[in-house]
C-alpha cells in the first residue's frame, strides 16, 4: 500500500504527458510539485489541459509518459480504488446520485468503506454543518435542492472519508455570482481550519487569486509558469500579463464601451 | 352474446389455455431477461460490442415468426417438444427491446454522476449495481414491457406448431371459418397484452428517477 511521507510533495507530477488515443496531445512536458496543505490553482482556458491534469490525480487518465506520485509513490503503484478513496473529488456539474438523498450521498464513500451506520450518521450531521448546510435537508433529493447547497454537499461528500487531498475541477463555475463568492468565502474558512492538500482548477482569475497558495498558469498542454497571486499581480510574463489585462477591462466599464 | 355464451360455456379450455399463453410468454421473457441485460450492459460498456450484439438481434426480429418457428422445428432435443421450441423463439423476439433499452438506459445515465461515482472509488461493480443500473431501471422496463406486450401476440402463432395457448383457438376458428373461436382467442390474448402494458407500465413511473 501507499505509504505517507511527511516529507517533500504531496503530489508530483514527472514529465508527464497525455495525449488522445488519436494521437492529439493534450499535455506535454508537465513538472510541478504540490506541497502539503496549500492550494495549488490550475489556471487556464479550455483546452489548456487543467482538467486533464486533474484527473491524472486520481487516475481516472493514465498518463501516456511520465509518473504522477501521490505521497511519494506512483500512483501506478497499488490499489487504484484506495487510491480514490483516499482523495477527495468534486467537478463542478457536482454529480450526486439523484436516487440517493443527500444523507446518502455524503455517506456514499464511508458506507462503502464499512462504516458503522452510527458513525456514518454521526459524520454526515458534522459535514452538513461544516459547509453551511441545515440537518432538515438530509432526507432531501438532489432535485429538491438550489445549484449552491447542491455544491456543498457535493464538498461534503467529497470530504466524508477525510482524505488528505482534495481535487476540484471549477466546482463554484455553475453558480450565479453572489453564491460562488459565499462559496468562496467558505471554503477559505474551512480551508483554514482543515489544511487539506488542494488542486483547484478554475478558469477565472479572480477565483484563482483569491483562494490559491499558488497559481500554476497553463497554455495549449504546456505549464507556462507557477506564482504565488502577489507575484501573479506583478509578473512580467505575456501571458499572466494578458490574464491579468482582460480581468482589469473586466472591471473598467469604459473599457466595454470601447472609450478607454 | 354467443361470443360470451361460448366463452362461459367452455370456461375451462379458455382458462388452460390463457394460462399455457402465460407460460409461454412469462418463461420467454425472464429468458430474454437474463440474456438481454447483460448484453445490454455490454454493448453500453464496450462499444465493439454494440454493433455485433444489436445488429443480430436486429436481424433475428427480421424473421417471420412462422418461418422461424419452422426453422427449429427439426432442431434435436428442441423439437422434441413444441413448447420448448416456442419459448426459444419467444426469447430470441423479445431480446431486442430488452437489450436495446438497456443499452440505451446506461448510456443516457448523467457522465457526470459517473465519473463522480468513479473519482470517489466506486469499483466498476459498484458503479453498474447502485447507480447505472438504478438509473436505467424504468427504461430497461419499459423495453421488458415492449417485449412482453409483442410476446403476447406473437405466442399465438406458436400453436401451429402445436405449443398451445390462445392461439389454438384461433387457428380451430380459422380452419372452420368461425368468427367465434377466433375471437374467443384473440380477445383474451389483447385483454392479456393491455394488462400487462398496464402493470408494468405503472411499474415503470413508480421507478423513474426523478
Amino acid at each position: 500500500m501507499r505509504q505517507t511521507s511527511d516529507y517533500g510533495p504531496v503530489i508530483e507530477f514527472r514529465d508527464v504527458a497525455y495525449v488522445l488515443p488519436n494521437g492529439q496531445p493534450l499535455l506535454a512536458g508537465l513538472n510541478l510539485q504540490v506541497q502539503r496543505g496549500e492550494t495549488l490553482i490550475l489556471l487556464g482556458r479550455s483546452g489548456s489541459g487543467k482538467t486533464t491534469s486533474l484527473k491524472l490525480i486520481n487516475r481516472l487518465l493514465i498518463p501516456t509518459s511520465g509518473e504522477v506520485r501521490v505521497n511519494g509513490a506512483p500512483n501506478a503503484e497499488g490499489d487504484v480504488i484506495r487510491l480514490r478513496r483516499s482523495i477527495g473529488y468534486v467537478i463542478q456539474d457536482v454529480g450526486l446520485f439523484p436516487h440517493y438523498t443527500v444523507e446518502r450521498n455524503i455517506g456514499l464513500v464511508p458506507r462503502i468503506e464499512g462504516w458503522t451506520v452510527e458513525r456514518i450518521q454521526q459524520r454526515v450531521e458534522e459535514l452538513l454543518q461544516m459547509v453551511g448546510l441545515e440537518a432538515n435537508l438530509a432526507s432531501r433529493y438532489p432535485h429538491q435542492l438550489s445549484g449552491g447547497q447542491r455544491q456543498r454537499v457535493g464538498v461534503a461528500r467529497a470530504l466524508a472519508a477525510d482524505p488528505a487531498i482534495l481535487l476540484m475541477d471549477e466546482p463554484f463555475g455553475a453558480l450565479d455570482a453572489l453564491t460562488r463568492d459565499q462559496l468562496q468565502r467558505e471554503f477559505l474558512s474551512l480551508q483554514q481550519r482543515l489544511g487539506k492538500t488542494v488542486v483547484f482548477v478554475t478558469h477565472d482569475l479572480r477565483e484563482a487569486l483569491r483562494l490559491g497558495s499558488r497559481i500554476a498558469l497553463l497554455e495549449a498542454g504546456r505549464l507556462v509558469t507557477v506564482l504565488s497571486p502577489e507575484d501573479f499581480l506583478r509578473s512580467k510574463d505575456p501571458l499572466a500579463a494578458a490574464y491579468l489585462h482582460a480581468f482589469r477591462d473586466g472591471l473598467d466599464p469604459a473599457a466595454n464601451r470601447g472609450a478607454s | 352474446m354467443n361470443l360470451i355464451h361460448f366463452l362461459l360455456q367452455n370456461h375451462e379450455q379458455v382458462l388452460e389455455l390463457t394460462l399455457e399463453h402465460l407460460w409461454l410468454v412469462g418463461i420467454s421473457t425472464v429468458l430474454a431477461v437474463l440474456v438481454g441485460i447483460p448484453l445490454g450492459i455490454m454493448s453500453a460498456h464496450w462499444p465493439v460490442w454494440n454493433k455485433p450484439v444489436l445488429g443480430t438481434a436486429n436481424i433475428i426480429q427480421t424473421i417471420p415468426s412462422l418461418a422461424l418457428f419452422g426453422f427449429l422445428l427439426p432442431v434435436p432435443w428442441l423439437g422434441d417438444r413444441a413448447d420448448r421450441l416456442a419459448i426459444l423463439a419467444l426469447t430470441l423476439y423479445a431480446l431486442l427491446p430488452v437489450i436495446r433499452n438497456t443499452y440505451t438506459g446506461i448510456r443516457g445515465v448523467d457522465p457526470a454522476v459517473v465519473e463522480a461515482g468513479r473519482g470517489m472509488g466506486l469499483t466498476p461493480r459498484q458503479l453498474l449495481f447502485q447507480v447505472e443500473l438504478p438509473l436505467a431501471l424504468s427504461v430497461i422496463l419499459s423495453g421488458v414491457r415492449v417485449a412482453v406486450v409483442v410476446s403476447v401476440g406473437l405466442a399465438t402463432i406458436a400453436a401451429a406448431i402445436g405449443a398451445g395457448g390462445l392461439g389454438e383457438f384461433i387457428f380451430r376458428g380459422l380452419a372452420m371459418v368461425n368468427n367465434q373461436l377466433i375471437l374467443a382467442g384473440a380477445i383474451p390474448a389483447a385483454v392479456l397484452a393491455l394488462l400487462a402494458d398496464f402493470g408494468l407500465g405503472w411499474l415503470e413511473k413508480r421507478l423513474r428517477p426523478r
